[in-house]
């Protein structure tokens, strides 16, 4: 076996992230005179850079000691968690100052977090990939449950934890079960035992891949482990639901399109058919129960549900095209459903509320939130000139070309269902009068700003995706080798 | 050989209208009312050119051809695998003049509009240019991506701007009629989704392109299975019986110019993807199926006539009138033969511009009444010529009188039918007969006895609802006067229609 390349600055990404976080907290402990709002920026504006410095790794196929690469794959992620991670801490000043407690720990965890989803997606190994998971879930426990003195927070907070502390035993029991099939933690390892025949313990890596696929379910809110999406998005502080939903969903497909694609692709017909059930509940539960919502966290996680039901069939079919449609998918995914969040929290901020009938009357309260909601709505529905339209039809298509046209049958069928909860928003956004009293409303400029330009990112997405896609092509490739 | 950016134009010019509208204050309403105006003009005038520039002599193929790459050569996609590929054949190039002349009046029509006029023009326009697409796109997913643009405003519009009603036994609130067009047309496309993924996957081309698919021979049982997609799905949007439904509650609801541009124009898109999707792509699965379509159109043709006759208020009226008219469209493809389907193509143009007359001379009357039923009305002409005058002349026309555009267009489908289906064709005329009922029943009703002094304060059309039915009327007799010009253009590429003979 040739030397390990130990080359400790390909971590340079996630040092200045640990710094970012460590930095924050300083400022909010030792510099109390600085303004909390400021932290929010330091933090936003710091992740944006790091995103910045991470392309610096593009096209530099490398790894760390065979146990973590650096690939384009991971550089895609990189960006990818980063530039969420800055939208969430950018959204969140107003917020953390009116109704949460120590800013620095906020932000910093929401930092933290972010490395731990980069290591999901960069992982080659099996313990690598499972703490850079724990990373991620630890600082998210605590992020769903920092409304300290509400009961919902609290409740939310130990819910998560508890399900996701059992999630995680089913996930190592999973791994270890793979560990005494192949006798190894790394996926090329794996693979190469897998080629090399598996009929004497097909027993065993069925369950090792069952609770494996647990673990993981339970990280994405798959059917049937998604109980604790709606009671954890409903009391988690508005913007880590946001952040739930899109940092947590996309670190758990970054950290399955590899582990399935780099060690268990050969085995793909001992799998595919469980993701491909799970796929379809996941799509027809999430927007069938959507409907009945009233609460715009609980609509939105269910909503989640269903997106995630679309990307699943991504890993039934698992090929490089499948592969690349889901993680565009999931990029429209995350830029569509930050724009409906920014305007959630700016909404929540002036308001106070979170339900769905209040919303009414936003075109004549704030009509630049209230457009970007109509837009980043259609865009989840899958309507055209949106990033939905472009990324659901290439997804599907792929899917179709994969072999499972029924699951394409349920994904058109509930998306067109996932409109009617949607039309059901907009309707109070733009058809409901604001009560009396209710004049319009001064959106700070930040909020107006992200929102803005969350927008032109789900025009971009919908309009010209080549580049994009060229990019999510390359990266997707390096799974497979 | 013509530039292809005339076409582009007619998409991008609305859809950047509605980017600057975006940019206008609220208040400045005249500003929106001007450049909406301006844009409809403009763009009327592009369709004018288009329409006429198309040459008849070259074989009925596609001109103004243009294609630019959107997205290829990544995952399942290969050369050119989604492109930017426009072009028009002679059943287009009607249907491109259709909507520049209903886009315009729309426009006009909708200079009163004062509640959030900018983002009624947001919408307004962000449809116009699905519609434009759709007509021209000669590639798959841009077909479906245009119709589906051309949907997606529909909530909003008639949710917002629409009206309620209020019946003796029943109501029908502008939400209600709203979500339920909305949901049922995108229902629809599920179909149409489904089709496009099946024929993508059949072909195994990695593009998109209509034309390369067009050329590729699909295998007869898959044809068989996939053409009901297609049909069924934009069979709906055509306002294809039993799935009619949504249309009259949608029409009825609806703003006037969204009236006009839905009956108008967007019911023509369904025909128009029967064509294109069904009969050209799929041609041994129509040959197949037509005689199925041709029984659905029969009951659409017969039972759209009878509900109309049943109707009391206007709108219903020529809701029910636009389902029992565009079943007659539908019967013409059915017959696949070149009189039938030259027919077809012949009377979504002539329904396009009446019934948009129609829509837009009971929204002049209803904005200062705010009443609809035709027994509330009497003697209307001592008031109200003008009105009495162009409603009469597009009923008239509805009715099939020689002159208007409605003749001609029917007369090539009854003889289309008369060759292929005799008994559907015998009840085909006799519901146009009924035409006759309704609409001169509506007529004596509401136009003509004594006026009722309730509306003595009603005035006649304004001035732009006088130019707007002036525009309208002009297509409807330049294509019943003569309609050499459309009967060209059609009757070349309809030839060449695989499976048409």
């Amino acid at each position: 076996m040739s030397q390990l390349n130990c080359d400790y600055t390909l971590f340079i990404p996630e040092y200045l992230l640990a710094g970012l976080a460590v930095l924050v907290v300083a400022l909010d402990l030792y510099v109390p005179q600085v303004r909390k709002a400021w932290l929010s920026y330091i933090a936003g504006i710091g992740l944006l850079a790091i995103a910045g410095v991470s392309l610096a790794w593009i096209n530099k196929e490398t790894n760390f000691a065979r146990i973590i690469a650096i690939d384009n794959y991971t550089t895609y992620f990189r960006v990818f968690f980063t530039v969420t991670a800055a939208v969430v801490c950018l959204s969140s000043a107003k917020l953390v100052e009116d109704k949460l407690r120590h800013p620095g720990e906020y932000y910093a965890l929401i930092i933290l977090s972010t490395i731990g989803a980069i290591g999901m997606a960069a992982s080659r190994e099996l313990m690598t990939a499972y703490l850079s998971l724990e990373l991620l879930s630890f600082s998210l426990y605590i992020l769903v449950g920092f409304q300290k003195f509400d009961k919902k927070s609290n409740e939310a907070g130990i819910k998560y934890l508890l399900l996701g502390a059992f999630a995680s035993a089913f996930f190592l029991y999973g791994l270890s079960l793979i560990y005494g099939v192949t006798g190894t933690t790394y996926y090329s390892q794996i693979a190469e035992s897998l080629k090399a025949g598996t009929s004497d313990y097909t027993f065993a890596l069925l369950m090792g891949l069952v609770l494996v696929l647990t673990g993981l379910g339970f990280k994405v809110a798959a059917v049937p482990f998604h109980m604790w999406t709606p009671d954890a998005y409903e009391g988690a502080p508005v913007a880590i639901t946001a952040y739930l939903s899109t940092t947590s969903k996309a670190a758990g497909f970054a950290l399955m399109l590899r582990l399935f694609g780099g060690a268990f692709q050969v085995v793909h017909d001992d799998w595919s058919w469980m993701i491909a059930g799970i796929a379809a509940a996941t799509m027809i539960l999430g927007n069938l129960v959507a409907l009945q919502q009233h609460n715009i966290k609980r609509l939105m996680a269910y909503s989640s549900i269903g997106q995630v039901g679309y990307m699943l069939m991504g890993i039934a079919g698992l090929s490089h095209n499948t592969a690349s449609a889901l993680v565009l998918h999931m990029t429209g995914y995350m830029v569509s459903n930050m724009a409906i969040f920014v305007v959630i929290i700016a909404w929540h901020n002036m308001t106070g509320t979170d339900e769905i009938t209040d919303f009414r009357g936003m075109r004549e309260r704030a009509p630049l939130l209230a457009g970007v909601l109509a837009g980043a709505l259609f865009s989840l529905a899958g309507l055209p000139l949106f990033a939905g339209f472009v990324t659901k039809f290439i997804l599907f298509q792929s899917v179709v070309d994969a072999g499972y046209y029924w699951l394409a049958v349920i994904a058109t069928v509930t998306s067109v269902i996932s409109l009617y909860y949607y039309l059901q928003v907009m309707r109070q956004a733009f058809v409901e009068k604001p009560a009396e009293g209710e004049g319009a409303l001064s959106v700070p400029a930040l909020m107006n700003g992200l929102a803005f330009v969350l927008m032109l990112g789900v025009f971009y997405i919908g309009l010209y995706p080549q580049q994009l896609f060229d990019a999510i092509d390359n990266a997707t490739s390096f799974l497979f080798v | 050989m013509h530039s292809g950016y005339w076409l582009i134009s007619t998409i991008v010019i609305p859809l950047i209208t509605a980017a600057v509208l975006v940019g206008v204050p609220d208040d400045k309403k005249d500003v929106t009312r001007w450049l909406s105006a301006v844009v409809g003009a403009v763009l009327f005038a592009i369709s004018v050119y288009i329409f006429f520039a198309y040459e008849t002599d070259r074989g009925g193929g596609y001109q103004f051809y243009h294609r630019t790459d959107w997205l290829q050569n990544v995952a399942f996609l290969g050369p050119h695998g989604i492109a930017l590929t426009f072009g028009i054949d002679g059943i287009a190039a009607p249907m491109v003049l259709l909507t520049g002349v209903v886009a315009f009046g729309g426009a006009l029509i909708s200079w009163k509009i004062e509640h959030h006029n900018k983002d009624f023009f947001i919408l307004f326009w962000v449809l116009v240019a699905g519609v434009f697409g759709t007509f021209t796109s000669l590639d798959l997913f841009f077909f479906f991506f245009f119709y589906e643009v051309a949907v997606l405003p529909m909530y909003l519009l008639i949710a917002v701007w629409g009206s309620s009603s209020v019946f003796e036994t029943f109501s029908r609130t502008k939400e209600y009629s709203a979500m339920k067009l909305t949901v049922m047309l995108v229902a629809a496309s599920i179909l149409i989704f489904l089709g496009i993924f099946a024929v993508f996957h059949e072909a195994g081309k990695g593009t998109f392109d209509l034309q390369t698919l067009y050329a590729y021979q699909f295998d007869d049982r898959f044809q068989k299975i996939v053409f009901p997609l297609f049909v069924i799905g934009c069979g709906v949007l055509a306002g294809l019986w039993p799935f009619h439904t949504w249309s009259p509650d949608g029409h009825v609801s609806a703003p006037t110019a969204v009236s006009m541009l839905h009956a108008g124009v967007l019911m023509k898109l369904g025909a128009f993807g029967i064509i294109r999707l069904g009969i050209q792509l799929l041609p041994a699965g129509a040959t197949f199926w037509m005689p199925g379509l041709m029984i659905l159109a029969t009951c659409n043709v017969v039972y759209g006539a009878f509900a109309a006759t049943a109707q009391r208020d206007w709108k219903y009226m020529i809701g029910y009138s636009s389902v029992s008219h565009m079943g007659l469209v539908l019967m013409g493809l059915a017959t696949m033969n070149v009189n039938g389907v030259d027919g077809a193509v012949l009377q979504m143009f002539a329904h396009g511009v009446m019934t948009a007359t129609f829509f837009a001379m009971v929204g002049s009357v209803y904005d200062q009444t705010h009443t609809r039923d035709m027994r509330l009305y009497s003697g209307m002409v001592n008031k109200m010529p003008l009105f009495v005058f162009f409603m009469g002349v597009a009923g008239l026309a509805s009715l099939g009188l020689p002159g208007l555009a409605g003749f001609i267009a029917e007369f090539n489908i009854f003889v289309g039918t008369f060759h292929t289906y005799p008994w559907a064709a015998a009840l085909g005329v006799f519901a146009a007969a009924m035409t006759a009922v309704y609409i001169l029943r509506m007529m004596a009703m509401s136009f003509f006895g004594p006026f009722n002094e309730k509306w003595a304060d009603v005035k006649d059309m304004t001035y732009l609802e006088r130019g707007t039915a002036v525009l309208l009327l002009g297509s409807m007799l330049f294509m019943g006067l003569y309609p050499a010009p459309f009967i060209d253009r059609i009757q070349e590429s309809v030839r060449l229609l695989p499976g048409v003979s």
